[in-house]
């Protein structure tokens, strides 16, 4: 074929980073995306992009920075991919210095790095503490650029709905709403690259942004593509807790040397700055004295979680503990950690420059996601996926710092690969499923905009996120987990019976949302029964009753395929690639 | 503290064409509570003040941390970013209204897209030559990247644009927040190639001549860009650059 079409869904890191290989390939590309990609959620990446550098005379590896992160995981990633991603990860901070991220630098001019969670070097390149924002920007405007040549469409505003898939099964294209005309179409292409971020909104509040809510992977997994590991979530142990979201107060500020304490003594009175350090409880430093307030986050939430809830040791007796950088002097702080200590100040209206920040944990990162190949293709030909949307790099916890790294580098692989799968691609018979695909939306739709039931589906959605958060994040029970899934077939119930209070055909968001809902629940049983399946203990998935790691059981890739029975998900069981690193317990209490 | 309550009163209008209508809400108070919370509460509850049930509010938001942009709009008659609106540090009622100098969609939901054509204008990116491993970008001293970085910290919110008195259909002034992405890419070692580009870019009508000085952008500014610095810098350029291009002839 001389000229693939190739969509891109989603214009966050991964996806732009896919569109920029393509252009680059002499390809064209559909770019679609609910919000302009510029809002894209890797704005709200905080702290770092990690590779093996070396250039603080630590002896640093990328054999290193590979070995952290499959131990960090717990042994459940693949090792091939993340072994060429750490591999890659050098030359792409290069790439990004290139392109003009204003990356922090040393005296000479060089780029400066800083320690993250689960490593012991200094492996962390970043722009304040605004790193996200910054990298996103630097592809937003090559992908501009390519725009500007005609090698890019953009359709900002167009929501997925659902990939068009033909009589063999094979991707063809894709349906989409406009968020604004409420317009329904179908887009031919010959490749589908899915880059749609995290599942945050299945947990009501998390520190994702409004999009992040997995519905267009969860459409996908409803067309037949496996999910991966939806039980493996990540709790970030330093969040604010809001009305609205969990905001995230970056590991960065661990890196930098902030410290995670409550006072010794339930209830102590005394203003903060008047407890003496000896009266301080700083468990992360005494409890893993080796990596301190810098073990990886699962870690360190359980940690946070026992503090609170087990010794009653929260601050005021909430849910709540000091993270403290009033030590380290204004300018470093400003110089390294700006853009947070903004957001704390503006939200919480302390100064934590002055005063030790409250912050408890918040989900934050969904390790797993669609399943792929080592060529980041789906199941489905023709799908392919990058970034949060997909499982391949973090096993069952990502290092932080890892997940900037993971989303262009798997951009960067999805793009070539898609486009040489498009290109020899036979052409479709008939029309490709266009015209029943486009049906298929188009009833759907219809049933929602008249159904004439007394459920809000704002208020269904929140009864999932509290479902969720109660049962199938930090800690996990086989009762409570059997309870979420109860409780999310009986909202499945209730969606039936669902009212948009708005029906009206422009810019409607309750239908758009109404939509997402209902993707949202499929994939929450996903993660609800993966997690009732996995009766062990690894990285961010942990249950009291199954308290340790079972490599003879578990050491699986778990692999979720959507039926229409009542029981929900089909699961089986797939091995995992651990030819480089052989398995070994993971304690971060002593030298790894 | 029982039932205390939240004033609001917001600006709705169902489409471009239909007449602009207020709504009254009254809202349960709830600690930090912001002005999204406050809309998300009422996509869940979607009654007015005198009960009367209504639609969900359409506006523009999405990382509630006021880094992305999104959800801009005026709060008691400024231009401020919604999730960072804090609901005790307003005056009660609370006025929602859309921002004024962008062709509306719905509610509170207006269309930017300008600006990201603006930026296209002005080749705001740097020209690298490919993605493959070339090693490292220039040496960048801090005192530089401490320069820029402000700079790249735009949210590309329009607030600046909004409360500038120039930026109108009459005049077609690129605002702010385009004048300093100008600046951003000519003081970078590779981005500075197509300096002279961009400077032309803003050198004939709604260019940076449009620009009257009130100052307002660098007030509004929710991320404290130096707007005003940024606009003279570039203005400065921007004459110099007219100068030797009529002697170019």
């Amino acid at each position: 074929m001389a000229s693939p079409r190739i969509i891109v869904v989603g214009g966050g890191l991964a996806g732009l980073a896919a569109v920029i290989k393509i252009a680059e390939a002499g390809g064209t590309v559909d770019l679609f995306s609910i919000v302009p990609v510029k809002r894209s959620h890797s704005v709200c990446a905080q702290g770092g992009i990690n590779a093996a550098k070396n250039l603080k005379g630590e002896g640093d590896t990328t054999a290193q920075h590979f070995d952290d992160t499959i131990y960090g995981g717990d042994f459940l990633a693949n090792q091939t991919p993340v072994k060429a991603m750490c591999e890659a990860a050098p030359a792409i901070i290069d790439l990004l210095d290139r392109m003009g991220v204003p990356f922090n630098r040393t005296p000479e001019g060089l780029l400066d790095f800083r320690r993250f969670g689960g490593t012991l070097y200094h492996r962390t390149a970043f722009a304040g503490a605004t790193t996200g924002q910054q990298l996103l920007y630097a592809l937003d405007e090559q992908v501009r650029r390519y725009e500007a040549d005609g090698k890019v469409k953009k359709y900002e505003g167009w929501e997925f709905l659902s990939a068009v898939l033909d009589s063999k099964g094979v991707a063809r294209g894709i349906t989409a709403l406009n968020l604004r005309t409420m317009e329904l179409r179908s887009f031919p292409a010959d490749a589908i690259i899915v880059a749609t971020g995290g599942i945050g909104a299945i947990f009501g509040k998390s520190t994702n942004s409004v999009v992040c809510t997995g519905s267009a992977q969860s459409a996908i997994y409803q067309q037949g593509a496996y999910y991966a590991n939806g039980e493996l979530v990540q709790v970030h142990p330093t969040a604010i807790p809001g009305e609205d979201k969990l905001r995230l107060m970056s590991e960065s500020a661990r890196g930098e040397g902030g410290r995670v304490w409550v006072p010794r003594t339930a209830g102590d009175k005394r203003p903060v700055k008047q407890i003496p350090e000896a009266e301080r409880f700083y468990f992360l430093e005494e409890w893993y004295p080796k990596y301190g307030n810098l073990v990886p986050r699962d870690v360190a939430t359980r940690a946070i979680f026992k503090v609170v809830y087990e010794n009653g040791l929260g601050i005021d007796g909430q849910p709540m503990v000091y993270l403290d950088l009033s030590h380290i002097d204004r300018a470093t702080l400003d110089r390294k950690l700006g853009g947070i200590l903004e957001i704390y100040e503006k939200f919480v209206g302390d100064d934590p420059h002055e005063v030790p920040m409250k912050i408890f944990p918040g989900m934050h990162y969904t390790m797993g996601g669609l399943w792929i190949d080592f060529d980041q293709m789906t199941n489905i030909p023709g799908i392919f996926a990058a970034g949060e949307c997909e499982y391949q790099y973090h096993g069952a916890n990502r290092l932080g710092a890892n997940s900037l790294v993971s989303c262009i580098y798997g951009g960067f692989i999805a793009g070539p690969n898609a486009l040489a799968y498009a290109k020899s691609l036979p052409a479709a018979e008939g029309d490709g499923g266009h015209a029943a695909e486009l049906a298929r939306q188009a009833e759907i739709n219809t049933r929602l905009t008249t159904s004439e039931g007394t459920e809000n589906p704002f208020r269904l959605w929140r009864e999932l996120g509290s479902t969720m958060t109660e049962h199938a994040t930090v800690i996990r029970y086989n009762k409570g987990l059997k309870k979420a899934d109860e409780k999310i077939v009986e909202l499945l119930d209730r969606y039936r019976n669902i009212n948009l209070s708005d029906r009206s055909q422009w810019a409607n968001t309750s239908f758009a949302f109404a939509r997402q809902l209902k993707n949202m629940l499929e994939l929450s049983r996903v993660v609800a029964q993966g997690a009732l399946l996995r009766d062990e203990s690894r990285g961010a998935h942990y249950k009291p009753d199954f308290p340790d790691r079972n490599d003879e059981k578990f050491l699986k890739t778990t692999k979720a395929s959507f039926t229409s029975d009542a029981a929900g998900p089909r699961f089986e069981y797939e091995e995992v690639d651990t030819q480089f690193i052989k398995p070994r317990p993971r304690r971060y209490d002593a030298t790894k | 503290m029982a039932n205390k309550t939240v004033q609001f009163e917001i600006k709705r209008q169902a489409s471009p064409d239909a007449p602009a209508v207020w709504e009254s809400f009254e809202l349960e108070w709830r600690p930090g509570m912001n002005v999204i919370s406050a809309m998300m509460e009422i996509a869940a509850n979607p009654t007015t003040a005198d009960g009367r049930e209504t639609t969900p509010i359409t506006y523009d938001s999405n990382c509630l941390e006021e880094i992305c942009g999104s959800c801009a709009m005026r709060i008691n008659g400024k231009a401020r970013m919604a999730c960072s609106a804090l609901v005790d540090n307003l005056e009660q009622p609370i006025k929602v209204e859309p921002l004024s100098k962008f062709p509306l969609v719905r509610d509170l939901q207006v269309d930017r897209s300008v600006l990201f054509d603006n930026l296209m204008a002005v080749k705001a990116w740097v020209p690298v030559d490919g993605t493959y491993d070339l090693g490292p970008g220039p040496r960048v001293f801090p005192q530089q990247q401490e320069a820029n970085y402000p700079l790249s910290n735009c949210i590309s919110c329009c607030c600046c644009m909004e409360v500038c008195p120039q930026f109108n259909d009459d005049t077609g002034f690129v605002g702010a927040a385009t004048i300093a992405q100008v600046k951003l890419f000519n003081n970078h070692p590779t981005g500075k190639v197509f300096k002279e580009d961009r400077l032309r870019a803003l050198a004939g009508d709604g260019g940076i001549q449009e620009c009257g000085f009130a100052q307002n952008c660098v007030e509004v500014c929710p991320k404290q860009l130096p707007l005003t610095e940024a606009i003279s810098d570039v203005s400065r350029e921007v004459i110099l650059q007219k100068a030797k291009d009529f002697l170019r002839g």
